[in-house]
């Protein structure tokens, strides 16, 4: 309401202010009020040096007359009366002008109709669109449809006598009953009684015959329980008990429902063709790529984006990832289609009713909706049963044995798992299993917990992470290291480190920072620590495969390049075991700079130290060995090989990663074979780093002291041909003069401007300069003086209308009071007069 | 201990036995000069293999030879032989005393002998009892001598060449000794009489290393705390009244005297390598400001600093203080320091101190610009191989350099030759800092650590690329970080989102850069 007659308002008022004053008021000194200013600025345009008072009062003053006044004065009126004859309203045209148009108007109506040839006709008068004539005629046309009045609900009858008024009722009876009963003209009182019986008994009809009908279906319902169970053994569709209870359906009515109940053809997502999928796989994994190169150069860092993964358009962002996805696949096991979940449910019925059931897909579908909710407790009480068979399994001694296991285990593998609570739960539920069973376990436990599937899931996965890397770090300090099954556990645990990076991150974040301590305090008490074990190893690598280490600054593996640091440069070299330990870590730690091309010079320090292990000549180095390594003393020759015939016999294998753990008791020519290995990985590791940092301006600084121990001491004659290759290729990589560049200079700035004496210019927002730095703050500084003033301007205006109205409302009284004392005077005036003519009339008569 | 095998019955009964036995002996050797023999059984339970026995009669003799110093049972003077006594006319009385003071020597030569005993605790019984006599004897003295105002020194001076033995390790011992010390006059001889033992055992030893007894001097020396005050020489063991204004122990300045000489003594020798670090980690600390003299440790800190590695990085400390405070002139000091430029710098565990000190000789203004270049230059080669602890503080640190010597900034600008590729000239063997170039060079190492794998490393590096600001970087607070703390702020940052890897990994050694699946198979 009120905004309705703001823009009615805000129509008029353009139209008022429109109309200029005139200019003699304008020159008029008395109507001019002049705002004196007190320094003049040069270029300021000022609006409200001069101002109208009068003039703009008498402005306000008819603005209101026209609207809020006639709105006053509509005010509790409900009913308007519109005017819809041409031109009415419009205010442009003279009322001859007016009265022209109206006649032409009519006249061209007279010209469309079809006996515009008969000049005598007189215009017919019409009603909508009827003519009244005509309606003159048809007086008695309800009449003829007092002979229907039994069908129908509402009768027409009742209508008329409801809603035709007392007089129509009447006038209908007598038209009605006319023949019957002329001579017994009924009251009114008996008519209505008549009528509501008559309607009572219709209403009571209409009753029973829906009780009846409720009570048929009741019993039809009922018998057809009786008969459910038998129908349900029996033939899927049979329906001979149903064509003898229900009348026959319509075909046509069967057709129509049919139709309705049909699945309406819903708009899919258009398929996409493998190229589609390419481009887009392309796309998405471009778009990762360049973040992750963002991330690199470390300016992305507070905007960083959660590159977490493809959200696909169906996705409802509630943490469902299709790679958890618990949609059933489509399998065939033992020659049946297995579905997952019902497979599981049906068990139990399997066992009873085996032959009977591929022909009763239907009814089992019926049990299923009703048996759902029950399944859940099933499976976790099946779960509990199944981890208790694997708690009992006895270890697997023989190979046979744990064969026969492992296929008892796989015959029983159940379908859930509970979510482990603990880390003796998780290696409860893992132990005793082959890699890939663990594997699938594993798998089943994440599908079976789904985040999405209950409210507790999240946190339960959120903390099996947690128990998996414990695991993992389990099985890598088991002797022997059982790796394969790390190695099988990875895509579960990437798994889930992509449903939650925050757990995952913590979890990673407090084994590093455990082990770093750990590792800190030996130092401190003993001055040197031991090598990490494999389990550190091995969660460094998940580290590497978890999370981008390419990242200028990234929580996890920024800590882990600290830990690799502090492994690299602290830790002692006194076995094999921890040369092969150490191997890896560089190997780790090629892995984690590959991408950025950063620069790890405890890693070349390192392999310098191992290569240096090789000499075994000490003296008259032109290199220096940093911690951890020495220049000399007893573990100085770890590599240096025993019998130098040894090297026809090797060849290049991969060394396992159990001999970190421990090196197996081996002949001394397995043990040369086993350092020419680690002296094969070294070398190829110092030639990848030659790739690496190539471009690096100090690259021969940086590669002297190694060119100079291959140069000069290694003892490559000894060695076999591919190392000796190694070596040459080496050598050939690093120059021996260090490449020339260009000096130093400052990044190029732009120069700084002379001061000129331009004058500044400063964007000046309407509640001055002052306030606000940031874009939005001044926005919002903006909006909020504009609410002020426009709120200011509002209250302003509400108090004149009030105060418009209060005077108005005054003069009304006045006037009204005015009026009646006139006619009250008037009265009088007329009642003396009549009395002095009485009274005159009275004295002449006495006279 | 080896008795305890015994049966337990037995075993109990001989141990109430032999304290019962010692217990009566003592009180009859107490009780009347008749039973002067029993003292003999008391001591031959000082020789028993059983520990617990030789703890029960060190204290039952330290109690009654405490007992006839009391007394004045012990004969005073020039002790006469024992064979002598027979055919001697003495009077009984003298006879007795004499015997007793006889027995009283074998007593101390055998707790002297049991100071050197496997068991810690017979060891500390003796050195307890011993002290008990060094304090009975000093008020009661036995022999008549004025000099030295009756302390025993004898018997102090043997015990101390008993603590300081060549074989054993006696470290627990001598910190047990070491509440003696806090007697003035007990320290005074003390002082001395290692002071003796130093010049005796080393000269015995033609001046070769004898590590056992050097760590045991060292030990005892550095437990040796002379006060800082006059004042607060008011502890003695035995008290002396007797001309004190002119008693040596009693004087400030003699303490400090025989604390200088003592450890310029035990320094003159030749030392082995951890013993010079042991020094000259409280060298500035603990013995220069106690010394009258600390110029006179010259000699050994140039030596120190001649050895090279962490020795003389640590003996660089103490030839601050001599150049500071006490007008040290050194020659070639800056270039001798320069030349202890080595990778090894940044891996030592004294590297805070290093850098600290580093930055102090450093921090004038007045060194020449080619000085400072080079020490620039030769810095950030090293950076090359440092790990980021190190790095840390030495790159704030060459900025900091840079800052200070504004003709040095053409190290990280130089406008002139811009884009023209040209060689180092830094020569990195050169010794002499005015000869390596290094003013004509560019840090170029420091563009490379700009792609070091730290963030905080690569943007420390980074500010060399724009001019640098006026303030210095303050690197006191990083000179102690270690790797785990740098790794503690790394876990401790906020950080809102965690990025992960988007190649999802399906096996351990299979990823998109792999080389540790190239080099080791899991099998």
């Amino acid at each position: 309401m009120m905004r309705k007659q703001q823009t009615f308002s805000r129509g008029l008022s353009d139209k008022v202010r429109k109309s200029k004053a005139a200019p003699e008021i304008q020159k008029n000194p008395f109507e001019v009020k002049i705002n004196r200013k007190k320094f003049d600025v040069l270029g300021r345009k000022s609006k409200h040096d001069v101002g109208l008072p009068g003039v703009s009062r008498s402005r306000a003053i008819q603005k209101r007359k026209d609207t809020l006044l006639k709105e006053f004065r509509l005010k509790d009126k409900n009913n308007t009366f519109i005017d819809r004859r041409f031109g009415e309203y419009d205010s442009k045209l003279t009322p001859e002008e007016k009265i022209l148009q109206r006649f032409t108007l009519e006249r061209q109506r007279t010209q469309d109709r079809k006996d515009m040839y008969n000049l005598n006709e007189e215009e017919e008068l019409t009603h909508y669109g009827q003519s009244l004539a005509e309606m003159e005629k048809m007086t008695d046309v309800i009449d003829s449809d007092s002979d229907s009045e039994e069908k129908g609900l509402l009768s027409a009858e009742l209508t008329a006598t409801h809603f035709g008024g007392g007089g129509g009722l009447l006038r209908k009876k007598s038209a009605g009953d006319d023949e019957e009963e002329e001579h017994k003209p009924r009251s009114r009182q008996e008519l209505i009684e008549e009528l509501i019986i008559k309607s009572k008994q219709e209403k009571r009809e209409r009753q029973t015959q829906k009780e009846e009908a409720q009570e048929l279906t009741e019993k039809l319902d009922q018998e057809w329980k009786s008969i459910q169970n038998l129908l349900a053994h029996k033939t899927p569709k049979a329906e001979r008990t149903d064509e003898t209870d229900k009348p026959k359906l319509d075909q046509y009515d069967m057709m129509v429902r049919e139709l309705g109940f049909e699945m309406k053809a819903q708009p899919s997502e258009k398929l996409k063709s493998a190229e589609e999928l390419a481009r887009e796989e392309r796309q998405r994994l471009q778009t990762l790529e360049a973040d992750r190169l963002k991330r690199m150069m470390g300016d992305a860092e507070e905007d960083a984006v959660q590159t977490n993964t493809h959200i696909s358009a169906d996705d409802m962002n509630d943490g469902f990832i299709l790679d958890g996805d618990d949609r059933k696949t489509l399998a065939y096991k033992d020659g049946k289609w297995n579905i997952e979940g019902e497979e599981e449910e049906k068990e139990d019925e399997d066992d009873d009713e085996e032959g009977e059931d591929d022909d009763e897909d239907d009814a089992d579908e019926d049990h299923c909706d009703l048996q759902s909710d029950e399944g859940s407790e099933d499976e976790d009480g099946q779960g509990a049963e199944e981890e208790q068979v694997c708690a009992e399994e006895p270890p697997a001694v023989s190979e046979e044995q744990k064969k026969a296991a492992q296929e008892a285990a796989k015959a029983e593998l159940p379908y859930t798992f509970p979510a482990p609570e603990s880390y003796s739960d998780l290696k409860q539920l893992l132990q005793g299993h082959g890699s890939e069973q663990q594997r699938l376990i594993l798998d089943r436990t994440l599908k079976c917990n789904h985040p999405s599937l209950s409210a507790g899931n999240k946190a339960k996965l959120q903390k099996l992470f947690g128990f998996l890397l414990e695991y993992v770090g389990d099985l890598a300090t088991q002797n022997p290291p059982d790796l394969r099954t790390v190695s099988a556990l990875i895509p579960q645990i990437c798994g889930l480190c992509q449903m939650f990076p925050e757990a995952a991150c913590k979890a990673v974040q407090t084994l590093l920072s455990d082990s770093g301590h750990s590792m800190e305090e030996t130092l401190e008490v003993k001055g040197r620590a031991p090598m990490p074990d494999l389990d550190m190893l091995v969660l460094l690598k998940i580290t590497a495969l978890l999370f981008p280490s390419s990242d200028f600054r990234h929580p996890v593996t920024t800590p882990a390049f600290l830990f690799l640091s502090q492994a690299l440069t602290r830790c002692a070299v006194v076995s094999l075991e921890d040369v092969c330990k150490g191997l890896v870590l560089c190997c780790l730690a090629l892995e984690y700079v590959s991408l950025s091309q950063r620069i790890f010079p405890e890693l070349l320090n390192f392999l310098l130290g191992l290569l240096h292990l090789t000499v075994s000549d000490k003296h008259n180095m032109g290199y220096t060995v940093v911690s951890p390594f020495r220049r000399q003393g007893k573990s100085c020759d770890l590599l240096v090989l025993k019998d130098p015939n040894v090297s026809h016999s090797w060849n290049r294998k991969p060394i396992s990663l159990q001999t970190a753990h421990r090196l197996p008791a081996q002949s001394p020519v397995e043990r040369d074979h086993y350092r020419l290995s680690l002296i094969d990985s070294c070398l190829d590791l110092v030639k990848r780093c030659t790739w690496l940092y190539k471009d690096l301006p100090s690259y021969a600084h940086i590669f002297q002291p190694i060119r100079a121990l291959l140069l000069k001491h290694l003892p490559v004659e000894g060695y076999p041909a591919p190392i000796q290759d190694l070596h040459r290729e080496i050598l050939d990589a690093i120059p021996e003069k260090p490449s020339q560049h260009a000096p130093l200079v400052f990044k190029k700035k732009k120069p700084i401007p002379l001061k000129l004496f331009t004058p500044k210019i400063v964007q000046i927002l309407d509640y001055g300069k002052k306030r606000g730095n940031t874009k939005e703050e001044k926005e919002r500084e903006r909006l909020k003086h504009k609410y002020k003033r426009e709120f200011k301007g509002a209250l302003r205006e509400i108090r004149k209308d009030t105060r418009f109205l209060a005077r108005e409302k005054l003069s009304d009284v006045m006037s009204r009071d005015a009026e009646r004392k006139r006619k009250v005077k008037e009265l009088y005036g007329s009642l003396a007069t009549q009395e002095g003519e009485w009274k005159a009339l009275k004295r002449k008569n006495r006279k | 201990m080896a008795s305890s095998t015994d049966s337990n019955v037995k075993g109990e009964n001989s141990q109430v036995s032999y304290k019962k036995y010692i217990n009566t002996k003592t009180d009859r050797v107490l009780q009347s000069k008749k039973h002067a023999n029993d003292i003999f059984d008391v001591i031959e339970y000082l020789q028993s293999e059983k520990d617990k026995e030789v703890i029960f009669a060190t204290n039952a003799c330290s109690k009654v030879f405490c007992q006839l110093f009391y007394r004045g049972d012990l004969y005073v003077g020039d002790l006469p032989e024992e064979e002598d006594l027979v055919n001697g006319d003495r009077s009984a009385e003298e006879k007795y005393r004499i015997f007793m003071r006889h027995r009283y020597s074998n007593c101390v030569e055998l707790l002297l002998e049991n100071i050197g005993h496997k068991a810690f605790q017979v060891k500390e019984t003796s050195l307890c009892a011993l002290m008990k006599f060094v304090a009975a004897e000093g008020k009661h003295p036995l022999q008549n001598l004025d000099e030295h105002y009756n302390f025993p020194r004898e018997l102090l001076q043997t015990l101390v060449e008993h603590l300081l033995s060549e074989k054993e390790d006696m470290s627990l011992l001598i910190s047990r000794f070491q509440e003696f010390l806090e007697m003035d006059d007990v320290r005074y001889y003390v002082m001395s009489s290692v002071r003796d033992n130093i010049y005796r055992v080393m000269g015995r030893n033609k001046k070769a290393v004898i590590p056992v007894y050097q760590n045991n001097v060292f030990t005892l020396l550095s437990t040796i705390n002379v006060p800082s005050e006059a004042s607060k020489m008011r502890h003695f063991l035995v008290r002396q009244d007797y001309k004190l204004e002119q008693w040596k122990v009693a004087k400030l300045k003699e303490h400090k005297r025989a604390f200088e000489q003592m450890w310029l003594v035990f320094l003159k020798f030749k030392l082995p390598s951890n013993m010079y670090k042991k020094i000259l980690v409280i060298l500035h600390e603990s013995i220069m400001p106690q010394m009258s003299d600390p110029t006179l440790l010259i000699d050994f800190l140039s030596a120190a600093y001649d050895i090279g590695g962490a020795i003389s990085l640590l003996s660089l400390n103490g030839l601050f203080i001599l150049i500071h405070k006490h007008n040290l002139d050194y020659p070639d000091f800056y270039k001798k320091l320069y030349s202890l430029l080595d990778p090894s710098i940044f891996h030592v565990k004294y590297r805070a101190r290093f850098f600290h000190l580093v930055n102090i000789f450093l921090s004038s203004t007045h060194l020449p610009a080619y000085l400072v270049a080079a020490f620039v230059k030769r810095f950030a080669r090293l950076s090359l191989t440092a790990p980021p602890t190190s790095l840390l503080i030495l790159l704030p640190f060459i900025c900091n350099l840079i800052r200070r010597h504004p003709s040095c900034r053409v190290l990280i600008h130089r406008p002139s030759t811009a884009e023209e590729p040209c060689d180092d000239p830094y020569v990195m063997e050169e010794e002499d800092p005015a000869q390596c170039h290094a003013l004509e060079s560019s840090l170029w190492e420091i563009k490379t650590l700009q792609k070091h794998y730290h963030p905080d490393v690569a943007k420390a590096a980074m500010k060399i690329n724009e001019p640098l600001t006026e303030q210095e970087d303050d690197i006191s607070e990083l000179l102690e970080l270690s790797t785990f703390e740098l790794m503690e702020r790394e876990l401790k940052a906020e950080r809102k989102t965690i990025p992960l890897e988007f190649d999802t990994a399906t096996e351990l050694l299979k990823s998109s850069r792999e080389v540790l699946g190239v080099h080791f198979s899991l099998e």
